[in-house]
């Protein structure tokens, strides 16, 4: 197959020393394998993500995704734009949309364009790595790479929020999305059948302003999948990822629980079983160590 | 037809019957006990070359009377239906071999409940005649309505197009009905966001010049006799003048009377002037004409008003409504609009609790609605203070707070009244109206009725159609899908159940066809839904009638009247053919050419009952034809298993049960006997409106007689089954052989 | 209260659902709620909300002007969307709920302690500084945010999630002195004004 090409926005917290640099470090080693190349927009700013709203109004952040689009279509002319972050890609995906159907906002939004030399044709498709690895790969094609299965290894996919609604996955529903489970099976794992909070909020950013309405969310999250049996919990999600791993012990703390559940990237998962080592799977990025991931990697 | 009866008995082997079996003692049965002339087996008895052996016999050896032994009676009708000649369905698919294991030690009972069902088979065949239709009617395709609004004229119209000459009684001096009234109506056409006009002038012109439709105004029905197919209908006019017209079949499009406001004191209807009806807008938005409405107290134009949506309706309180009206919420809508359309500055408000705006553009109507600007408020009106600009006392719901709202208008939706004219006698005394028990007990004590009758119809049983909830003339959907239970009498539009415009229209459109269908059905003696096209229909010994006149009484579709002699007159085409009447008789008078007191009453005793000492009970099952039948079928064709013990007899109704037969299956030997019915009370599922209470009511009256002979009443049961009870109706069955197990077996065996 | 307040007050009068209409980000979906509840029922952090999407939707249409700019509860939303998916008029509401906030900010009458106003403003500051997100630098601000005490409580709780991030390679001491940023930062702040003076213009007529 031929290597595919797309236009990259890794988006802020993926940066080197960010919360989320070992998503990107698996995302590299994964595709690699697969013969992906990602060419990042040069120069890509933040998306304002979904927090943004307070001090930025709606055309200033607009005209933030702009950019990054307009960006694209200078540098990466005619690749799709992917994202990993699920806050980018929704973020990117809404201002496409929105600028599609308001001809007044996207003349502005050209005028704020043109204060950085930039000018915006809006056409390109937006989407999420997880679109490209079930559209453009397939799952058979994703399975055929997998050097080590995950044998024996249970887990809870954790779709979280922004990956799935507004936007969500093509063919997928919003209340029982099912790929995250077909991506866990095609590794060689098994999916927690039937987990409760599969689609269940985390908090988001009132982690961070809210934190005990926001971890007696995650504690749920976290329950259900243990009482699914789940020995680790994977997910498409940067802010899924963080809340649900770094809360475990002040949640153990305020109700009494024994929380220490590693949670993981499907794109962890999918570079342990083509065969990476821990590094390149980001495994040493865990706060809580994926022991079962890293014995197989280590193999 | 030949007078000589000459029965020709058919066994399939097909369906496993074959090597179930045994055919041959099955053929010995049916000559020998079943005195059939000819009896042949077929391996396939409903393909081609079994249905031409039959008709040979028919055509050749004189047959009149055919027995087949094969699968139901509900299965392969397209097959065996042969003219000229009865049909018996002895069931050994369903009824036997589906039902019973195929093990060896079960053989012989499972071989007695087949050689039964040959028996019986042939013995009711014995006792059936080939129905003819009485001749009472010939074809006659004028069809009357009554009523010329929306409903009427739509009616009017579509029986016209298909070539039924149709007379319009209307009362008063113009066509239009309610709708004519509107400034204009909610949308009926895609996109459904703005009002629309009200379409009665097209209406009216169409009616007027199609040459197939008399209309009849300042007219009312003064009498109205016979039956489908010869209705004799007086129409009089106001000044007193009346001609007699005679019609196919009816339908009734009566419409409603608006609600009475003036009940409403609580919103001040009568102080305020600006406190108005939905009725009393369109007139101010006629008189408007697209300027800005004002309102009536000072001619101010309207700058703020407020809809209270199910204002005296979707109540409990004494003078309200209990119903929803269904148009209200959509008319509101349409109101607003009035005012939005002419300026979007003024406030418009809908009170309302639930908004509800049926139809295929409600939704879309509603979404205009707000898109427009119209508020909705979620809240209850407690009261309108009367002042200069009237005060909505209100509670909104959603945000939990008390309210007052100063407005130039207010406009209250009001609901439909049903113009359904008059109770029938049976619903009045059943009413806990202690006047009316009164009444009662006076029995014939003429009962007093304010409301004028729109039919008056020449029925025993009251002057118009049955009402069923809040005084709608409505059908029981289930078991009348827009029919009335006054055969060939079709209710259309708000009389029927409240409704707006477009479902009115629809609604005149399905009983102008209806209405087509009863006049041609009833021309050729064929019955209405759901025996339709029997040609049977009751007839009555004259000799042994001691005239109590609980036919008359009992039979729910008003079809018996009284000649003047106090005899019982049938009139055949009113008949839905259940058999009410033949089970009320109480010496055994009325039946039907295939369908009487011996057609089910020799099969029975048809059925070879062993000693007490074999140990083989025998339970009799009465089962409705129309539910518990059709469920014992397809509990076997889930192959659940039942007692061997079990003879089961189809009836039309439980209403048809004869207590002679109850006494008579004891009186034989049987251990224990179950009628199944269909469920009866408010949400009954009788397609015969009460047969099943009615039996129920007869049944009670069993266990005296029971006890008399000092038998356990348990011996006789009545049970209410649903078509869906395929699990239940076996494990009723089976529960039955246990109790009698317990109790033992019926002495009464010879 | 501000100017711009005053003058919406002024220009709007009684007409809170038109000043919505006019003003929010998708405001004009407002008067397309049905009422049903559907959103409320929905939100993960519902029981917090003083006035759930459904009231706050009745409360415009009844002219609850302050009540509705002044609450805390469009700042519980925690954008999980699970209102839009579901909400049978497909009203934005999560949307609608960020452009309530936003208006409420942009007149000044918002709850300036509620935490997530607070955060929520620190986030756009720290985004609009250098065009990415400096994450320590926000981690810092967000706990310093109740003054210097709280602040050091705050921090003290939170060391442990901080070092963990720290020896995962998860959080980076560098951002302290310089870190992520746009490379085009003049250009970049040149759109940012750009884009805020022309919404200025069109919402208060302003600029």
């Amino acid at each position: 197959m031929a290597t595919k090409e797309y236009s990259f926005y890794p988006g802020c917290s993926s940066q080197e020393g960010a919360s989320s640099s070992n998503y990107l470090k698996s995302v590299q080693s994964m595709c690699d394998v697969l013969d992906i190349k990602l060419n990042v927009i040069p120069d890509w700013n933040c998306c304002s993500a979904s927090i943004g709203y307070c001090g930025g109004g709606e055309l200033p952040r607009l005209a933030l995704s702009a950019r990054n689009i307009a960006l694209s279509e200078q540098h990466n002319a005619g690749q799709d734009i992917v994202a990993t972050c699920a806050a980018c890609w929704l973020a990117t995906k809404e201002t496409q949309e929105r600028l599609d159907d308001d001809a007044g906002l996207m003349d502005e939004t050209n005028q704020a364009l043109a204060e950085a030399g930039l000018k915006l044709k809006n056409d390109n498709k937006i989407r999420h790595m997880v679109e490209v690895l079930i559209e453009d790969v397939g799952y058979e094609e994703m399975g055929k790479h997998v050097k080590k299965p995950l044998d024996g290894i249970k887990i809870a996919g954790y779709v979280g929020c922004q990956t799935n609604r507004p936007f969500g996955i093509e063919g997928e529903s919003f209340e029982n999305p099912k790929y995250l489970d077909k991506f866990i099976e095609t590794m060689g794992a098994e999916p927690v059948e039937n987990y409760d909070k599969k689609v269940s909020c985390c908090g988001g950013a009132l982690a961070f302003s809210e934190p005990e309405k926001s971890q007696a969310l995650i504690k749920d999250i976290i329950e259900a999948a243990y009482d699914g049996g789940a020995d680790m919990i994977v997910t498409p999600c940067p802010v899924c990822q963080m809340n649900v791993e770094v809360y475990q012990d002040k949640i153990n703390a305020k109700y009494g629980t024994k929380f220490n559940i590693p949670v993981t990237y499907y794109s962890t998962l999918m570079s342990v079983a083509y065969g990476k080592n821990g590094k390149e799977s980001g495994l040493n990025g865990q706060i809580i160590k994926a022991k079962q991931l890293e014995e197989i990697a280590a193999k | 037809m030949a007078d000589e009866i000459k029965i020709g008995a058919y066994i399939c082997k097909g369906c496993g019957l074959g090597d179930r079996l045994d055919i041959g003692q099955l053929e010995m049965t049916a000559t020998r006990d079943g005195k059939a002339a000819i009896c042949q087996q077929h391996d396939f008895l409903c393909s081609d070359a079994g249905v031409k052996m039959i008709q040979d016999d028919i055509d050749n050896e004189g047959v009149n009377r055919v027995v087949i032994a094969a699968c139901s009676r509900r299965a392969k009708t397209d097959a065996f239906a042969f003219d000229n000649v009865t049909l018996s369905r002895a069931n050994l698919r369903e009824g036997v071999i589906w039902v019973r294991p195929d093990e060896d030690d079960q053989q012989e009972t499972t071989q007695e409940m087949a050689d039964d069902y040959v028996r019986m088979a042939c013995a009711e065949a014995k006792y059936m005649k080939v129905p003819q239709a009485s001749g009472q009617q010939g074809v006659n395709k004028n069809i009357l309505i009554a009523g010329g609004g929306i409903s009427g004229m739509t009616a009017a119209l579509e029986a016209s197009k298909a070539g039924y000459p149709c007379t319009i009684v209307e009362k008063t001096g113009a066509l239009g009905g309610a709708t004519a009234q509107l400034y204009k109506k909610i949308p009926t056409k895609s996109p459904y966001a703005d009002p629309e006009d009200n379409g009665v002038a097209e209406l009216i012109a169409a009616v007027e010049a199609d040459s197939n439709i008399t209309v009849c105004l300042n007219s009312t029905l003064t009498n109205t006799a016979g039956a489908p197919g010869r209705f004799e209908a007086d129409i009089t006019t106001e000044s007193g003048s009346t001609e007699t017209k005679s019609f196919g079949a009816i339908v009734q499009a009566s419409g409603f009377k608006p609600y009475d406001a003036n009940q409403l004191t609580e919103f001040s209807y009568t102080k305020s002037q600006d406190v108005i009806t939905q009725a009393e807008l369109e007139a101010l938005a006629i008189a408007a004409d697209g300027g800005p409405i004002k309102r009536p107290s000072d001619g101010k134009e309207v700058e703020n008003v407020m809809f209270i949506q199910c204002a005296g309706q979707r109540s409990k309180k004494e003078g309200h409504l209990e119903h929803c009206s269904g148009f209200c919420c959509s008319a509101s809508i349409k109101q607003a609009m009035y005012f939005k359309d002419q300026n979007p500055d003024i406030d418009t408000t809908v009170l309302y609790t639930d908004l509800r705006t049926p139809g295929a553009g409600g939704e879309n109507f509603y979404r205009s609605g707000q898109k427009k600007g119209i508020i909705f408020t979620k809240g209850i009106a407690t009261e309108v203070v009367h002042s200069k600009n009237p005060i909505v006392k209100f509670k909104d719901l959603i945000l939990d707070e008390d309210v007052e709202d100063e407005v130039d208008l207010v406009v209250l939706a009001t609901g439909m009244v049903p113009n359904s004219g008059q109770p029938t006698r049976a619903e009045l005394t059943q009413s806990d109206n202690d006047d009316i028990a009164a009444d009662k007990a006076g029995e014939e004590r003429e009962i007093r009725i304010d409301v004028e009758s729109i039919l008056n119809l020449d029925y025993r049983q009251g002057k118009d159609v049955p009402h069923m909830e809040n005084g709608f003339a409505d059908s029981h959907f289930i078991c009348f899908p827009y029919e009335t239970q006054r055969t060939g009498i079709y209710t259309a539009g708000p009389t029927r159940r409240p409704m707006d415009t477009t479902q009115a229209m629809d609604d005149a459109m399905g009983a102008a066809m209806k209405a087509i269908s009863e006049a041609e059905n009833a021309g050729l003696g064929k019955a209405a839904h759901p025996r339709v096209a029997d040609l049977s229909f009751p007839s009555f010994r004259a000799e042994g009638c001691t005239q109590c006149k609980r036919c008359t009484v009992e039979c729910p579709f008003g079809a018996i009247n009284e000649t003047e002699d106090g005899y019982p007159e049938f009139n055949e085409s009113r008949c839905r053919r259940c058999g009410t009447c033949m089970g009320a008789c109480p010496v055994r008078v009325i039946s039907f050419e295939n369908y009487s007191i011996d057609t089910v009453g020799q099969q029975l005793k048809a059925v070879d009952i062993p000693d007490e000492f074999e140990e083989k009970p025998r339970m009799l099952i009465l089962a409705c034809e129309n539910d518990a039948y059709p469920a014992l079928d397809m509990a076997a064709q889930n192959k659940i298993e039942y007692s061997a013990f079990t003879r089961v007899i189809p009836v039309r109704c439980l209403g048809s049960v004869s207590l002679s037969w109850i006494t008579d299956s004891m009186n034989s030997g049987f251990d224990g006997i179950m009628l199944m019915g269909c469920p009866s009370g408010d949400d009954y599922q009788c397609h015969f409106v009460k047969g099943s209470g009615t039996a129920q009511e007869r049944m009670g009256k069993v266990g005296d007689t029971l006890e008399s002979l000092s038998l356990e009443k348990e011996r006789v049961q009545t049970f209410e089954i649903s078509i869906t009870d395929i699990h239940k109706v076996p494990k009723l069955i089976n529960d039955m052989a246990e109790t009698i197990e317990q109790i033992g077996m019926s002495p009464f065996k010879f | 209260m501000s100017d711009l307040n005053t003058g919406m007050v002024e220009k709007y009068r009684n007409n809170f659902l038109k000043e919505v209409e006019a003003n929010v980000e998708e405001g004009d979906w407002v008067k397309m709620c049905m009422q049903c509840g559907v959103c409320s029922g929905s939100c993960p952090l519902g029981p917090h909300w003083d006035h759930p999407p459904q009231e706050l939707f009745m409360m415009i249409r009844a002219g609850k002007r302050d009540e509705v700019l002044q609450s805390t509860s469009m700042w519980m939303c925690t954008s999980c969307y699970n209102c839009i998916v579901r909400c049978p008029r497909e009203l934005p509401i999560t949307h609608i709920m960020h452009g309530l906030a936003h208006y409420a900010t942009r007149l000044g009458i918002e709850p300036k302690g509620q935490p997530t106003r607070q955060f929520a403003q620190l986030f756009w500051d720290n985004l609009a500084k250098n065009g990415r997100v400096n994450e320590l630098w926000l981690g810092v601000n967000l706990y310093f945010m109740n003054g210097f005490v709280e602040g050091i409580k705050v921090a003290m709780g939170m060391a442990g999630i901080g070092l963990g991030m720290l020896k995962s390679g998860r959080l980076s001491l560098k951002e302290l002195i310089g870190g992520h940023t746009v490379k085009d930062k003049k250009g970049f702040k040149a759109m940012i004004k750009k884009a805020q003076e022309l919404e200025a213009a069109r919402v208060d007529g302003s600029n």
